[in-house]
């Protein structure tokens, strides 16, 4: 890889459920060709995926900023919408508020941030009630992945 | 066990990826809500689910997971389809309910995804 972190971002769509997760796989398509290792490509797919879900499902809309240096896979995901009233009750596992659609869209299990958190080795979130959430993600690249 | 075998045991219809059926699969994991897969599957594992969309489908992608079976009868719609056909995903179909198409497996020899 070139000197300097490789950036990229994308737009995400409130309720377009029949592209949900295409950003997802682009990701993981673009970490795959730079040649990170696939427990790492996997762990990002992951967090990026429930990420998208989220905006899909709460937010009007989003943004996803991918940022890979040699060492660490960064996501920056932003969006507009309710924001998040109990930030530590939206991390319990198990806590939902999704709706019966998204629950037939197989989401819903309370699980989302919490599996956002498990694949980072860092993970911050900051959300403002009726403006939009921000999430931080980041995930080491062992040494020699890359 | 591969696919193959899976198709067997199972008495699956194959929708796509007729011509994968010897991939080895390592471990199994039967679940309808994608956040619980995305939590607890391994990676190269088979997906067994009453979900037959398109969410499926990616979060088989995102996983790393190697197939899919859809329990129940459940058949994807065509854009499903054509999303697996895309990521080169075989999907199989079976009539048995989830706890019997998992058991059938797991009494043939294919740990699930539980422990480390």
């Amino acid at each position: 890889m070139g000197e300097g972190p490789f950036c990229r971002e994308f737009e995400v769509l409130s309720g377009d459920f029949y592209n949900a997760g295409r950003v997802s796989t682009d990701i993981k398509e673009i970490l795959r060709q730079i040649g990170i290792a696939a427990p790492t490509v996997r762990r990002v797919a992951i967090a990026a995926y429930e990420a998208e879900m989220n905006v899909v499902m709460y937010a009007r809309r989003g943004k996803v900023r991918l940022e890979v240096s040699p060492d660490l896979v960064r996501l920056v995901v932003r969006d507009e919408g309710p924001g998040i009233e109990n930030i530590e009750l939206a991390m319990q596992e198990g806590y939902s508020t999704a709706s019966e659609e998204m629950r037939e869209m197989g989401f819903g299990a309370g699980m989302g941030l919490p599996n956002i958190r498990k694949n980072s080795d860092r993970f911050a979130i900051r959300s403002e009630v009726g403006v939009g959430t921000e999430l931080e993600i980041e995930v080491k690249v062992p040494s020699a992945e890359c | 066990m591969t696919l193959e075998e899976v198709k067997r045991i199972l008495e699956c219809e194959v929708i796509t990826g007729e011509d994968r059926l010897g991939m080895e699969i390592k471990t199994g994991c039967g679940c309808d809500m994608m956040s619980d897969v995305l939590a607890f599957i391994k990676a190269d594992s088979l997906l067994l689910t009453g979900l037959a969309n398109r969410q499926a489908v990616r979060t088989a992608q995102v996983a790393d997971i190697r197939a899919i079976v859809f329990v129940r009868g459940k058949r994807p719609d065509p854009e499903t389809i054509a999303l697996a056909n895309e990521m080169q995903l075989p999907i199989l179909v079976t009539k048995l309910l989830l706890y019997e198409a998992c058991g059938r497996l797991y009494a043939n020899g294919l740990p699930g995804c539980g422990g480390n």
